[in-house]
């Protein structure tokens, strides 16, 4: 590819104590692609995401962006450097309004000179809200309604949208569809390509080959903490990647095996 | 295209879904009951005045404790804190002779760093801060009491009132407000006097100022800064804040300053007006703030709540607890009507917070 990479990692390991959850990962990723990363539980999706995201530094290897090093990660370097992360469960509040979960943590832009003081202009915060909802698809009642009346899939979408909204370069996604229905899952991965289709980078972890498939450009297997490799879509077909996220355990086995322990039943 | 699910909502069950709902249905019931049971006296000028400052009282403390309780947290050190303030402001302006506004600085200092300290423990050890406050609850109690005697040889300390006669900073707490207006209000009539033609009432006692002063603090930062933001995150998931980058810690630790600072208008403010400090003063005040913040709205699990349904719970505390003396019925009782209420509050903001979620 001509274009240059916006992350760029390296044989990087993390090792917590004599534990090696990570022993040796490249990848690189540019902007406009998806790339998914794939594996099975305990394969170090997690321990990559979050060496990525800045919660842990690496143990040794390269990590470079936009072809930087970064030197002492932390989460808010790492989001200034337009990383940001979208965690499963944990990345909008319930209780809180969808315009106060918008512009949590960054709450600058909708601050407005009060005196000595700021205060938060909300009728601007629920409009940007509103129309970022809207623009994804989204039809809400009104930004002041709490977080918690969202549909799954609606959530991560809000999440997603914040990040977007907030001059997001790359998007880590880190299972955003492994607890939702068929419905709601599209709705997410429709918006994925359409942050691709906007020149976004997208790290898309997930276990469903068939998530991933849709929306993917290349995938990066991981196994017991390694890369087991990276393919291009038109070099890889679902079952191959299924294959190889079971540690090229066939899943057809696999079926066979449950076959005979359900027939006991 | 619109969507089907997204019918027009009533105004009432708009008002339903709003925190301070309890709170507001609880303020006109008790108002219902105690017109129909009471003595008119109650709703004399004297009257109102004697329910407002009980609400004043717990109102102060619950506004630092709703805060606190709405970043996910408890402070059950809040009544042990009054007594150990009182004792420092009345102790150094009595016994050791120095100015009143010194002492009161000086005893907001310690609390506010106590109050610091009660915080940093909790987000370090992410213990429960209800063991952790549970611990300053004794702590802070046996110190003041233990501290007194062996400055003072007692645990009472009076003549505060001439100690600090003429203090700029006592008289804000101690003091009377709006003396003009009411002077003026019996001038012309409308507040009776006495023979000797000073009015009946002759004003607002502080404390009342500072429940309102401190209430409007305390909804400005949670509804119009992002202050207000970070304190509902951090109760409402603590993980998921951090992960948004908001300082969980630093919110914490501040709300634990806040009741204590709280804890110490209110000890002022009881030093200065009754003109003596007890080591045993304000027990239980702890309980008694949460009981307003919850049936204010709040939940106790953090992340919902109102500054206002605070206050209105507190107003409903102070109707009860002295309304109940112009009614026919033994005060005995006050505490089993409170029991009562505070047991009623909590299963219905718990259907109102299912009903938010499910909207």
């Amino acid at each position: 590819m001509m274009k240059k990479p916006i992350i760029e990692i390296k044989d990087v390991t993390k090792h917590f104590g004599n534990i090696i959850a990570l022993g040796g990962i490249s990848m690189d990723l540019y902007p406009g692609e998806v790339m998914c990363l794939l594996g099975d539980n305990g394969a170090g999706k997690s321990t990559l995401i979050k060496t990525l995201a800045g919660v842990h530094p690496k143990t040794s290897g390269t990590y470079k962006v936009e072809g930087k090093d970064v030197v002492d990660p932390t989460p808010e370097k790492l989001l200034h450097a337009g990383i940001a992360t979208v965690y499963q469960d944990l990345s909008t509040i319930p209780l809180m309004s969808i315009s106060r979960n918008f512009f949590l943590g960054q709450e600058q832009e909708i601050e407005k000179k009060w005196g000595p003081f700021k205060r938060l202009d909300f009728k601007k915060a629920n409009k940007i809200a509103f129309d970022a909802m809207k623009e994804i698809g989204i039809n809400i009642r009104e930004a002041s309604q709490a977080v918690g009346t969202l549909s799954g899939g609606e959530r991560q979408c809000l999440a997603i949208a914040k990040a977007v909204h907030f001059g997001a370069k790359v998007l880590i996604l880190d299972e955003p569809t492994s607890a939702l229905g068929v419905a709601q899952s599209s709705m997410v991965l429709k918006y994925i390509l359409q942050a691709r289709a906007n020149n976004l980078a997208v790290i898309f972890i997930t276990h469903n080959v068939y998530h991933a498939y849709a929306v993917g450009d290349r995938f990066t297997i991981l196994n017991r903490g390694k890369t087991f490799g990276t393919y291009e879509k038109n070099n890889v077909t679902t079952e191959e990647l299924q294959e190889k996220m079971a540690g090229g355990k066939v899943i057809q086995d696999l079926s066979g095996e449950l076959g005979e322990d359900s027939k006991n039943l | 295209m619109a969507d089907e699910r997204l019918s027009e909502e009533s105004f009432f069950s708009r008002f339903f879904k709003k925190p301070e709902f309890t709170s507001v249905v609880g303020v006109l019931g008790v108002f219902l009951v105690f017109f129909a049971i009471a003595d008119d006296a109650m709703f004399s000028l004297e009257g109102v005045l004697s329910w407002t400052e009980q609400a004043a009282l717990i109102g102060i403390l619950a506004v630092g404790a709703c805060l606190l309780m709405i970043g996910g947290e408890f402070d059950l050190s809040v009544g042990s804190m009054i007594g150990f303030s009182g004792m420092v402001m009345a102790i150094m302006t009595v016994e050791y002779g120095i100015p009143a506004w010194i002492s009161i600085i000086s005893a907001f200092i310690i609390a506010c760093s106590i109050g610091f300290l009660n915080g940093y423990i909790v987000v370090k050890t992410k213990l429960p801060s209800f063991i952790v406050t549970l611990a300053s609850l004794f702590i802070l109690r046996g110190l003041t009491v233990a501290v007194s005697r062996m400055l003072t040889n007692q645990t009472l300390v009076g003549g505060v009132k001439d100690a600090s006669a003429g203090d700029w900073l006592a008289s804000l707490f101690g003091g009377e407000a709006f003396t003009g207006l009411f002077l003026y209000l019996a001038d012309v009539g409308i507040i009776e006097k006495f023979a000797d033609g000073t009015p009946v009432v002759t004003g607002v006692k502080m404390l009342l100022v500072w429940w309102f002063g401190l209430t409007v603090i305390g909804i400005i930062i949670l509804r119009l800064t992002k202050y207000g933001n970070w304190i509902y995150a951090t109760g409402g998931d603590e993980q998921a804040s951090k992960n948004m980058g908001v300082p969980t810690d630093k919110v914490k630790i501040m709300l634990f300053v806040g009741t204590a600072f709280c804890a110490t208008v209110f000890a002022a403010c009881q030093v200065f007006d009754y003109g003596s400090a007890d080591a045993q003063r304000g027990l239980l005040k702890e309980f008694e703030a949460i009981i307003a913040v919850v049936m204010g709205g709040a939940l106790l699990t953090g992340g919902y709540g109102t500054v206002i349904g605070a206050s209105l719970g507190a107003l409903i505390f102070g109707i009860v607890n002295i309304g109940i003396s112009y009614t026919a019925i033994d005060s005995d009782w006050f505490r089993v009507f409170l029991g009562m209420m505070l047991l009623g509050a909590v299963m219905l903001s718990n259907s109102v917070r299912k009903k938010i979620m499910r909207s």
